[in-house]
C-alpha cells in the first residue's frame, strides 16, 4: 500500500524513514487489510474441506467393497464361471462379456465419433443445417439409457435382424457413447488456438493439412480422455444390453479369450451385479461384493491408464 | 506478364461483416516491387484488405465480399487455386504465432506441405528464412526447440520467415512490429528494402513514422474508406490532399 504521503517519489525517497509519522510501518495493517487476509484464508480452507468431502465416500466405498469382498477375491474367482445357479464359481463369463461389450462398442464409435467431430469443428459453416446437428448431438447425449435400449431392441436385434447378440448390444452402447465422444472430440480441437490454425492456411496449407499437421496432434490427448470415460459408462451400464444381447447365465469356456462369438449372447458384469444381488436367492454375501469391486477395479485400472496417456501426451504438447 | 504496371488492382472493394461494413468501395493498385505503407486508426479495415488478399477472409464465415481484386491481371475471387494463391501472398500476422513444433519445422512446413522432401533444400529454404527475418544468428544452434518457446519478438521474427518460406511474390506484414524492439524492428525495416527487389509489400502499420521511413507510397484508410493514397512524400507532407490525413499523420486526432 501507498499511502498518499510517498506518491511525491523524488522527495521521500531519500529520507524516507525518517520522513514516516513515528509509528507508522511501511506496509500498515488496517483493519480492512485484516479483514483481507482472514477471509483469504478462510475461502482456502473451505474449498479444500470441499475437496476432501470429495474423495471420503470414494475412498469408503472402496474400502467397504474391498473389506466384504475379501474372502473370495482370488485369480480362480475371475476365470471361473458361475456355479450352482450363480451361489458359487466366479465371474469369467461376465468379465469377459463385459469386455467383448466395451472394446466392440468402442470400436464402433470412435472412428465415426471423432470424424464426425473433426468435420464439425473443422469444416462445418455456421448454418442452420449444422446447428441442426449441434442440437442433435446435445439431446441425443441426454436421452435415457432405458431408451436407447428400446432403440437398440427395435433398431439392430429386429429391424436389422442381428438377433440378441454381443454385436447387437455392442451398437446399442456405440449409439449411445457417440454423441459423448463427438462432444469430447469437439471440445478438445476447438481448445487448439485458432491463431494456429490461421498461421497453417496464411502459408497455403489446406484445411486437411492443417488438422493433419496441427489441430490433431495438439488435440488427441483430450480426445483420448473423452473416449476413455466412455469405457465406464459403457461397462457399467445395465439397461442398454437388456434387450439386446444380455443373458441371465451363460457358461462359457473358461480361461479362453476368443469364448465369445460375435452374434453369441453373453454376460456382463453390470447385469450379473444386478442379477446375484437381487434375483437369486441364498448366494454367499462376498459373491455381489466380489463382483463389483472387479467392475470398479477395472474402470478404475482403464482410468489410471488414461491419465498415465493423458501425462504422457502432454508432455509432447508444445505449447 | 501482360499487366505489369499492376500486380494488385482492387477496385470497388466492400466487406461487409452482417450490418456492419469494413470497407467501403476502396480502389487502390499496388506496383510491382513497390512498398506500400497502409495507416488507419484501428477499427479502419487495415486487416480486412490484407485478407482479402489472400483469401483467408472467406474462414470467418459471415463476411460479404463486393468489388474486384486482380492479382497479376487474374481476378482472384474466380476459380483457381486458394492455396497457391496464399503460397504467393505471403501473410505476417500481427500477433506473432509460433507453431507448436521446432523452430525448423516452423520455417520447413510450407515447403513440406507444397511437397519439398530433400533435407538440403528444406535446410537452404530454413536458413535463407530466419537470415532474412534477422532471426538466425539468435536461433542457429537451437533449431530442434519449440518454436512457441520464444520470446514475443522472436516468434514474430519466426513468422516473418515461415510468410518468407513459400517465396511469395508479394508480402503482407500486419503490424509486425508489434512485439518487437526499435532496433530489430530497424533491421527488419531493412531487410524489406532488401526483399523489394523481389516482391512487392504491403505494409499495414500503427506507426506511422515507420511508413514515412520505407513505403515508396502510403494509403491511409479510415472507417472502412480509403481517404487517400499517394507518394509518402506528400502523405507526409504540410500538405497532402486531405485535411484528414494531415491531422492524422500529425497525431492531431485518432
Amino acid at each position: 500500500m501507498i499511502s498518499p504521503a510517498h506518491t511525491n517519489i523524488s522527495r521521500e525517497i531519500p529520507a524516507a524513514d525518517a520522513a514516516l509519522p513515528q509509528g507508522a510501518a511501511r506496509f500498515t495493517e488496517t483493519p480492512f487489510s485484516r479483514k483481507k487476509m482472514r477471509s483469504e484464508s478462510a475461502a482456502e480452507y473451505v474449498f479444500l474441506a470441499m475437496t476432501l468431502l470429495l474423495v471420503a465416500p470414494l475412498l469408503l466405498i472402496l474400502g467397504y467393497l474391498l473389506y466384504q469382498a475379501w474372502p473370495i477375491l482370488s485369480l480362480d474367482f475371475l476365470l471361473t464361471n458361475p456355479k450352482r445357479g450363480m451361489r458359487a464359481g466366479g465371474i469369467w463369463s461376465p468379465l469377459l462379456g463385459t469386455f467383448y461389450l466395451v472394446f466392440l462398442s468402442l470400436v464402433i464409435a470412435t472412428p465415426i465419433g471423432v470424424l464426425a467431430a473433426v468435420y464439425l469443428n473443422e469444416y462445418a459453416r455456421n448454418n442452420w443445417f449444422t446447428r441442426l446437428i449441434q442440437l442433435a448431438v446435445v439431446n441425443l447425449s441426454g436421452v435415457p439409457s432405458i431408451v436407447h435400449a428400446l432403440f437398440g431392441l427395435g433398431a439392430f436385434v429386429l429391424f436389422a435382424g442381428i438377433g440378441r447378440s454381443i454385436l447387437a448390444a455392442s451398437l446399442t452402447l456405440a449409439i449411445m457413447t457417440l454423441p459423448v465422444i463427438i462432444a469430447g472430440t469437439k471440445e478438445a480441437l476447438s481448445s487448439v488456438p485458432q491463431s494456429f490454425r490461421e498461421a497453417c492456411w496464411n502459408v497455403g496449407a489446406t484445411r486437411w493439412q492443417t488438422i493433419r499437421a496441427v489441430v490433431l496432434p495438439n488435440a488427441v490427448s483430450g480426445i483420448l480422455t473423452g473416449i476413455i470415460l466412455q469405457v465406464s459408462r459403457a461397462a457399467g451400464e445395465t439397461a442398454p444390453i437388456l434387450f439386446t444381447g444380455a443373458v441371465f447365465f451363460k457358461a462359457i469356456s473358461e480361461g479362453d479369450l476368443l469364448a465369445y462369438g460375435l452374434f453369441d449372447q453373453c454376460m456382463a458384469l453390470s447385469m450379473h451385479l444386478f442379477t446375484i444381488s437381487t434375483q437369486v436367492p441364498d448366494v454367499p454375501h462376498a459373491l455381489p461384493y466380489g463382483t463389483a469391486i472387479v467392475l470398479l477395479g477395472a474402470v478404475l485400472c482403464i482410468n489410471a491408464v488414461s491419465i498415465l496417456l493423458r501425462i504422457v501426451l502432454r508432455s509432447r504438447k508444445k505449447w | 506478364m501482360v499487366t505489369a504496371q499492376k500486380k494488385i488492382e482492387i477496385s470497388r472493394l466492400t466487406v461487409r461483416f452482417g450490418s456492419k461494413t469494413a470497407l467501403k468501395e476502396v480502389s487502390l493498385d499496388v506496383a510491382p516491387n513497390e512498398i506500400l505503407a497502409v495507416i488507419g486508426p484501428a477499427q479502419s479495415g487495415k486487416t480486412t484488405l490484407l485478407k482479402v488478399l489472400n483469401r483467408t477472409l472467406e474462414t470467418s464465415g459471415d463476411a460479404v465480399m463486393e468489388g474486384t481484386v486482380r492479382i497479376d491481371g487474374e481476378d482472384i475471387m474466380r476459380s483457381r487455386n486458394v492455396y497457391d494463391l496464399r503460397r504467393k501472398v505471403g501473410m505476417v500476422a500481427p500477433l506473432p504465432v509460433g507453431l507448436p513444433m521446432s523452430i525448423y519445422e516452423n520455417v520447413a512446413f510450407a515447403p513440406r506441405q507444397a511437397g519439398i522432401e530433400p533435407r538440403r533444400e528444406l535446410d537452404a529454404i530454413v536458413e535463407r528464412c530466419l537470415r532474412q527475418a534477422a532471426l538466425w544468428d539468435e536461433v542457429k544452434d537451437r533449431l530442434d526447440s519449440l518454436g512457441s518457446k520464444l520470446s514475443g519478438g522472436q516468434q514474430q521474427r519466426l513468422t516473418i520467415a515461415r510468410a518468407l518460406s513459400h517465396q511469395p511474390e508479394i508480402l503482407c506484414l500486419d503490424e509486425f512490429s508489434i512485439a518487437i524492439d526499435p532496433v530489430t524492428t530497424h533491421r527488419i525495416e531493412d531487410v524489406l528494402q532488401e526483399l523489394r527487389r523481389e516482391m512487392t509489400i504491403l505494409l499495414v502499420t500503427n506507426l506511422v513514422q515507420q511508413a514515412r521511413r520505407i513505403a515508396d507510397r502510403t494509403a491511409f484508410l479510415l472507417n472502412g474508406e480509403l481517404v487517400e493514397v499517394g507518394p509518402t512524400g506528400r502523405i507526409f507532407s504540410d500538405h497532402p490532399e486531405q485535411q484528414k490525413t494531415y491531422d492524422y499523420v500529425h497525431g492531431i486526432f485518432g
